[in-house]
């Protein structure tokens, strides 16, 4: 089971992507998966989390995420008050959305560390700075859970029409700039 | 299943599959008042009416009091009718669940499970519905969203059978299940019309067919009511076994009814558990039995009625059981925990029991958690002396 936690501000859209990861990894993948967020109030700007769980198997697990293979970024000001580095296990990922490379990062434990400047591309793709469907494609790109195809698809299915084209047009813009420097 | 009978696999929450199942039951009548963790499902539901994919009669409520007072009136009327609540809104509808199950009116109602105040809490635990016990209602617990929308439709069928005719109350757990989306098929509703027809009753209002309903009785006759309730109760535990067994030829899908046993032929140890920790403790059960230990899962689906009769044959069969209690009854232990021991202790049982006391107020119930249960539960049959009641994860001890 791949187990993966997102870190953004209310209004972020971080559940959001954690769910359109989850759709497009059971729905249109063939797999089953789990989304949820950190339950509870939701306020606009505060820390929230949100959490997608993906396997092979029907998931009967409805216990809290405590270990991650990939754990999401969507915001660089988090990491002054959260620890973001919680439960990521050891071959896991870290995906930061920044303008820096990861070697500027210092964390303790040797995680391996991704950035993507998501907010320069979402600003570029969609006019705003809601990074959200840029870090998915990111994620997409990194971890390869799941297929472009599928996410679009997920797109697609839930998102309101306005908003399908370019949303999809920025996982696939995050997506093959990635790729590109693999 | 056959290629014909696959059905659509959606993304869902576990409020919004409760909302589709809702859709395909076609209530003629839906009272609605929200409150978190429930208010996705009537929201959901009110966009199926807005977009005329319902037809019912949509009604705003003032309260949750008025949800079942409404939902009485339109019961009263032959129709079939639903309403969803949760925790402070189930105890202001204490009152009317009395009314509704003494006057024999099946109404579904999806209860989203959380927390009393105080201290005020939104998050999930047993409390709400099990103070509700005694309500004359039947109560099912569901694991997951798939369940959760197939234990809504089979609450009609069990409801509205004429044995039974006495509300259903369905749970499921607050945030953990209402707020986490999951795959889950919907069934068609040609499916769902073969399994449940449309709702008739001679328990209403009827201008060619005059009486009264809901009314006072002496003492001469309430006795006899209660005695009525009582046994349509009993008739009940046979009801939902054949409910879900005629649910899985439909759809594939089936729960075990009342209970549903998880590697429990051969266990030692036991342990019961109602809702979404089933699952958690499913993982559990496998991991253990990887190291040979003969553990199983009892899964509670049925509160009430309770299924006493399979806990009395469970005493004979294994060595300890622990029940997980959601909840407390102050000054005594966890209700489910009492239900279970009594029945467990039929004579020739020599079976020793703890009560975990787990997951109150949306506290996680960790894997970690239930591994230490059964190490307990093996502990106390070595002869180990361990208190009965067990507050999980305590801060101190």
């Amino acid at each position: 089971m791949i187990e993966i936690r997102w870190h953004g501000r209310g209004g972020h859209g971080g559940f959001t992507a954690a769910r359109l990861l989850g759709l497009a990894a059971s729905v249109y993948g063939g797999n089953y998966s789990q989304a949820f967020p950190s339950f509870g109030p939701e306020r606009r700007g505060a820390p929230v989390l949100g959490f997608t769980r993906i396997d092979i198997e029907q998931i009967n697990d409805h216990s809290q995420v405590y270990n991650c293979d990939y754990v999401i970024v969507l915001d660089e000001t988090l990491l002054d008050t959260v620890d973001v580095t919680k439960g990521i296990k050891e071959e896991g990922i870290l995906l930061i959305n920044s303008a820096k490379s990861s070697e500027q990062f210092n964390f303790p434990n040797n995680i391996k560390i991704r950035t993507f400047n998501a907010t320069k591309t979402a600003l570029e793709v969609l006019g705003v700075p809601i990074t959200n469907t840029v870090m998915l494609g990111a994620v997409v790109a990194i971890t390869g859970v799941v297929k472009l195809e599928a996410v679009k698809s997920a797109i697609d299915e839930f998102m309101a029409p306005e908003l399908r084209d370019k949303n999809k047009k920025a996982v696939e813009v995050a997506y093959n700039s990635i790729k590109g420097v693999n | 299943m056959s290629e014909l009978k696959m059905e659509k696999k959606h993304f869902l929450s576990g409020d919004e599959a409760v909302a589709y199942a809702v859709k395909l039951c076609k209530p003629d009548v839906i009272a609605a008042y929200p409150i978190t963790p429930q208010t996705v499902i009537v929201e959901k539901i009110s966009e199926f009416v807005a977009a005329k994919e319902m037809d019912c009669q949509y009604l705003h409520v003032e309260s949750e009091h008025s949800a079942m007072a409404a939902s009485m009136g339109a019961s009263l009327m032959g129709s079939r009718t639903f309403t969803a609540t949760s925790s402070q809104g189930l105890l202001y509808m204490c009152e009317m669940l009395h009314y509704v199950s003494g006057s024999r009116f099946p109404i579904v109602m999806v209860n989203a499970n959380r927390t009393v105040a105080a201290p005020w809490n939104i998050y999930g635990d047993h409390r709400d519905s099990l103070s509700q016990r005694d309500s004359g209602w039947i109560q099912i617990y569901v694991e997951n969203a798939q369940e959760a929308l197939d234990a809504t439709i089979q609450a009609y069928k069990i409801a509205e059978n004429s044995c039974v005719s006495l509300p259903v109350m369905v749970n499921l757990d607050g945030f953990v299940l209402t707020h986490t989306y999951e795959l889950v098929d919907i069934p068609n509703q040609e499916m769902v019309d073969e399994f449940l027809p449309s709702f008739t009753t001679t328990n209403k209002l009827d201008f060619n067919n005059p009486k009264s309903l809901c009314f006072s009785a002496s003492p001469e006759w309430q006795t006899e009511f209660r005695y009525q309730q009582y046994e349509a109760m009993e008739a009940a535990k046979k009801i939902i076994n054949k409910a879900d067994e005629e649910f899985g030829k439909i759809f594939g899908r089936y729960y075990g009814g009342m209970i549903e046993e998880y590697r429990c032929a051969d266990a030692d140890y036991a342990l019961v558990a109602m809702g979404s920790v089933a699952g958690t403790t499913r993982l559990v059960v496998d991991k253990l039995r990887e190291e040979g230990k003969k553990v199983g899962l009892v899964k509670l689906r049925s509160y009430r009625p309770f299924p006493k009769e399979y806990f009395q044959k469970l005493g004979r069969r294994v060595k300890a059981v622990g029940v997980i209690d959601r909840d407390i009854s102050f000054g005594y232990e966890g209700a489910v925990y009492s239900d279970v021991k009594g029945a467990l202790f039929h004579p020739g049982a020599q079976v020793k029991t703890i009560n975990f006391i787990a997951g109150l107020s949306g506290r996680d119930i960790t894997k970690e958690y239930l591994t230490e249960m059964y190490q307990k539960l093996e502990a106390i049959d070595k002869g180990q002396n361990i208190a009965e009641v067990q507050f999980t994860g305590l801060r101190w001890t």
